[in-house]
């Protein structure tokens, strides 16, 4: 399937003007020779673990791509793609070339999000080809947040019936298992956000009872966070990640667990009984920690693993080993990068990668020149990084503008996290990345332009 | 419908002056038939002040009075009336001086029948001229067929749909007339090319926000994509792609035409003697040659201003580019002209000796800008220059149109405004209003706030601020990303052009701009979002 895709990519929708063709005494490479080394996981969902490395050697007679999985021909595929060109006479090319490549870092990801604006499937689908041009392996689907709940639930339809922006802006089972098929064909993996006990809004508009009443508000009937103190919230949690870890086969769930706001729950008055009873004073970073633990063991009982949001962490939670940390305050970063790798955590980088921050002029070079290993740690530390996400939150972001403010910016943070730390000269990467995003458009991405200039073959 | 206008200017290109004819007209009544129908008013007379203080208390009425622009008066009540796309006609009124054959009509007809009710083949009964059963009637009248435009556009954003489909209008009587008579959107061609479809969609979009002026900035130092046939060098040496990357003569009259037929001025650009540097590819001798030391260093400044050559060149080429674009005016950019390599040139110092300038480049700029502005004056032109040409006090005509563009330098904008109509020059406000410096945020709220009146002068100078342009320079915009950069935001520049001064609650406007931007993208105009939200037509949503 993969090779048609990339038949495609490298023969289809080229140059329209050339010089007339002469006679080549070049020879021809014939074909390109795949061989997977090791038991190829075809059938599998690529993981954390999963092997990308491969080798292309390109030499007449054949080009030959070899790789120990699947996951490294897709890669090889992409990079192949990238080799070959058309000269001056229109004659497809490619020279001589060895290539051995594999990843830096492992975690490799994307974040969009849905709930502030509806993200038709075609443009997840569309940003999902966009990510295999430039390598990104993980999807992070910050799929539900206090706006909408476009996340249809078998066991609580209420959720987006109620929940969503309307009944057109909906996931349905067969989109969801629609996009995370069409990211596995791409090795990409699919890590849903399902955001607690902030963020949840829109939550409580089909799941009566779950939210907090707010004593105080000056808004009558006004809600907060999930209430930590009653069990209904809990035998609700359980039978929704049941049936999240069933729907999303990859091995991680991302649990949130960011900006939570502390008056309302301090406003009622049953929330202050339990915080007495349990001794957390009025120190409500333990409320919100009793409530994380509770549901990262409700994970851990459906077998599968968490992420967390820095705050989860920094509210000193008890987190079990194995734990990831995303870490998005920009402030002081490293420090925190620090902090976490000490404890023993695993931790993804996103705080200097928020896309959706956009500002006049080619901020990709800011991307470009971070370096995720800057802060102060052992080797055992730096280990604990594995990777990064571009998070492209959606109050502003929706089909209209997704592509163009997706990439190439997003292009930039997908060499820093494949390549090798010395690879940083900006020039270099200018050079590259331009012709880089000439061959997104080509391939149908509405890739914005770094800087004054043209493609060959112009969009629409 | 009927339409009535009072004169016609059907084949007519829209001008610079049509404004007049609108602003000092006496405003027509609406029929009385209109009044007498339906029952008494409920709802305020819709005086801008009344309604935006009432905003709380007099219903919303919800998708019925959500208008972008918001016109000067407006009366509106919760009484509406059903529209039957079957029946529903564009006629004209047997009284109008434009009739059936007037094309600018005639095609907006059709445009606007397509966006109200797609293009679908409702069934249409037989043309009659009996009235239907329900006897309704809207009435548009205008001075001139630039006038109707409006009029249907503000019509178009007036009929509404129930959940079940069925077409609705509220009684409704507006009155409507633009604040300022020049609304320009300036395109930048040459940073990057942009495809013809990508120029024709941005003057449509330009017509739902009664935007009436398309400021082309063809040409500039990256590129010149401008097919001149009388110097065919200029494209073929100048563009990026002289067989992809060009507007033929063909593609410039295409644009004329479209936008003439939605009542939009095409104000095409030539800038020079800087951000001329495509030009030399096709022109050898037309730059000045920059030197390091006493050798040539082998790249190229401004125009050389000390070479007959020079001028011949800009006589021929300006006579072609004036009888190309028809509007009477025309932009001779005249910006940011960096002295450096005159300085540099020792034939350009002999000849600043010669005329007794001095070391004051300002004298050469002048001297050149004004051998230019008399070509294009006997070319029967008049034009619009950017403010440095003010700033650097070349010596123009009293009819020269200064375009303000810097924010801070040499002094705030509206000091600026201040100053060149003190010099009693017309002027044109950008400054604020450059859409390609993108930041985080809502940032149309920042152009919508703009006053372009808000500096010290008398009415009369403030009468000679005619209006202003949104500017989308081209650097980092081409047609994978200009649409949804372009719009909504110039929407907050085209409503504070148009509508009245008082108009300026950014609640009330952002109410109606986010619902705009959703009617902008069921149009097919990929118009991003305001802040959190949706649509119920998102885009490309299938």
């Amino acid at each position: 399937y993969f090779s048609h895709r990339y038949h495609n990519y490298v023969f289809g929708d080229r140059l329209l003007y050339h010089l007339p063709a002469k006679f080549h005494v070049k020879a021809d490479i014939q074909q390109l020779l795949v061989s997977v080394v090791r038991d190829s996981e075809c059938e599998m969902y690529p993981s954390i673990s999963s092997d990308e490395s491969y080798s292309l050697v390109v030499k007449e007679p054949v080009a030959l791509l070899k790789a120990n999985r699947v996951w490294g021909v897709l890669r090889g595929l992409e990079t192949f793609s990238q080799l070959v060109y058309q000269d001056a006479y229109g004659t497809f090319t490619v020279n001589e070339s060895t290539i051995s490549d594999s990843p830096r870092f492992p975690h490799r990801g994307i974040l969009i999000d849905t709930a502030r604006h509806f993200l038709s499937v075609k443009s997840i689908l569309r940003t999902l080809d966009a990510m295999a041009f430039n390598k990104f392996n993980v999807l992070h689907w910050h799929i539900v947040d206090d706006q909408s709940f476009p996340y249809e639930s078998t066991t609580f339809p209420e959720l987006s019936n109620k929940g969503s922006y309307s009944l057109s802006h909906v996931y349905t089972p067969n989109e969801v298992r629609e996009v995370i098929e069409y990211a596995r064909l791409r090795g990409i993996r699919v890590i849903p956000e399902f955001d607690s006990p902030g963020h949840t809004q829109s939550w409580g508009k089909g799941q009566e009872g779950l939210l907090t009443p707010c004593y105080r508000s000056y808004q009558p009937d006004a809600s907060g966070p999930i209430n930590p103190t009653l069990n209904t919230t809990y035998s609700f949690l359980y039978k929704l990640f049941k049936e999240i870890s069933w729907v999303f086969p990859d091995r991680f769930i991302h649990l949130g667990g960011d900006e939570v706001e502390y008056d309302c729950w301090e406003s009622n008055p049953n929330i202050q009984t339990f915080m007495k009873q349990k001794g957390f004073g009025t120190d409500f970073s333990k409320l919100e920690s009793f409530y994380i633990q509770k549901l990262l063991n409700i994970i851990s009982t459906l077998k599968k693993g968490s992420i967390v949001w820095q705050e989860v962490f920094d509210n000193n939670a008890k987190l079990q080993p194995g734990t990831v940390v995303q870490v998005w305050k920009e402030q002081n970063y490293a420090k925190e990068l620090s902090s976490i790798t000490a404890a023993g955590f695993p931790v993804i980088i996103s705080a200097p990668w928020y896309l959706d921050r956009i500002s006049y002029g080619q901020d990709w070079r800011l991307y470009y020149a971070v370096e995720p290993l800057n802060f102060s740690g052992t080797q055992e530390q730096k280990q604990l990084v594995i990777g990064g996400e571009a998070c492209l939150w959606g109050e502003y972001v929706d089909a209209t503008n997704l592509s163009p403010r997706l990439w190439p910016r997003a292009s930039a943070i997908g060499e820093r996290l494949w390549s090798r730390q010395d690879v940083r000269s900006l020039d270099d990467a200018y050079r590259r990345l331009t012709v880089h995003r000439c061959r997104m458009v080509r391939r149908g991405i509405a890739a914005e332009p770094l800087f004054t200039g043209y493609c060959d073959n112009v969009l629409k | 419908m009927a339409s009535a206008v009072n004169t016609s200017e059907c084949a007519t290109r829209p001008s610079s002056s049509r404004h007049q004819a609108i602003a000092d007209a006496h405003h027509p009544r609406l029929p009385k038939s209109l009044e007498a129908r339906g029952r008494q008013e409920k709802g305020q007379g819709c005086v801008p002040e009344s309604r935006v203080k009432s905003r709380t208390r007099s219903p919303f009425a919800g998708p019925a009075t959500a208008l972008w622009p918001w016109p000067q008066y407006i009366q509106t009540s919760d009484w509406h009336y059903t529209i039957s796309p079957h029946s529903f006609q564009f006629k004209y009124h047997v009284r109008s001086a434009a009739q059936s054959g007037c094309s600018v009509l005639d095609e907006a007809f059709q445009r606007y029948r397509d966006l109200l009710f797609g293009s679908e083949s409702w069934q249409r009964a037989a043309l009659t001229d009996t009235l239907t059963i329900n006897n309704e009637q809207c009435f548009l009248l205008s001075e001139t067929v630039w006038g109707a435009l409006r009029g249907l556009e503000t019509f178009s954003q007036l009929v509404w749909r129930s959940p079940e489909g069925t077409f609705f209008i509220n009684k409704t009587e507006i009155e409507d007339f633009p604040r300022f008579p020049h609304r320009g959107l300036l395109l930048d061609t040459s940073r990057h090319y942009l495809p013809l479809p990508s120029i024709l969609d941005t003057l449509d979009a330009m017509a739902y926000n009664k935007f009436n002026v398309f400021h082309w900035h063809l040409v500039d130092d990256s590129s010149f994509p401008y097919e001149s046939f009388a110097f065919p060098e200029l494209t073929r040496k100048g563009s990026y792609n002289p067989a992809t990357h060009i507007y033929t003569a063909q593609d410039v009259k295409e644009v004329i035409e479209y936008a003439r037929l939605r009542g939009i001025r095409v104000l095409a650009e030539f800038d020079t003697p800087g951000h001329t540097l495509s030009w030399g590819q096709g022109v050898s001798g037309l730059l000045t040659p920059c030197y390091s030391g006493s050798q040539p260093s082998g790249t190229f400044g401004p125009v050389n201003p000390i070479l007959n050559s020079t001028y011949e060149f800009m006589n021929t080429f300006f006579l072609e580019v004036s009888s190309v674009f028809p509007d009477f005016y025309l932009h001779l950019g005249g910006d940011e002209v960096d002295f450096a390599c005159w300085k540099s040139n020792p034939d350009v110092q002999a000849f600043m000796k010669k005329k007794g300038f001095g070391n004051d480049f300002k004298q050469l700029e002048s001297f050149y800008i004004q051998t230019l502005l008399d070509i294009v004056s006997a070319y029967g032109k008049g034009y619009v220059v950017w403010q440095e040409v003010f700033d650097n006090k070349v010596k123009v005509r009293p009819d020269t149109i200064i375009q303000v563009w810097r924010e801070e330098v040499p002094v705030s904008y509206l000091k600026e405004l201040a100053l060149i109509t003190e010099a009693g020059f017309r002027a044109l406000l950008s400054a604020p209003w450059y859409l390609n410096r993108i930041s985080y945020g809502p940032d149309w709220e920042d152009f919508y706030r703009v006053d372009p009146l808000s500096f010290e002068g008398s009415p009369e100078q403030k009468a000679l601020v005619i209006g202003g342009e949104a500017c989308m320079w081209g650097e980092y915009v081409d047609s994978t990303n200009l649409v949804p950069r372009l719009w909504p935001r110039a929407g907050a520049v085209a409503e504070r052009l148009w509508s009245n001064k008082v108009v300026t609650d950014p609640d009330f406007a952002f109410k109606r701009l986010a619902h705009f931007r959703c009617e902008l993208l069921r149009r097919g105009v990929q118009a991003q979002p305001l802040s959190v939200g949706y649509c119920e037509q998102e885009f490309e949503q299938i």
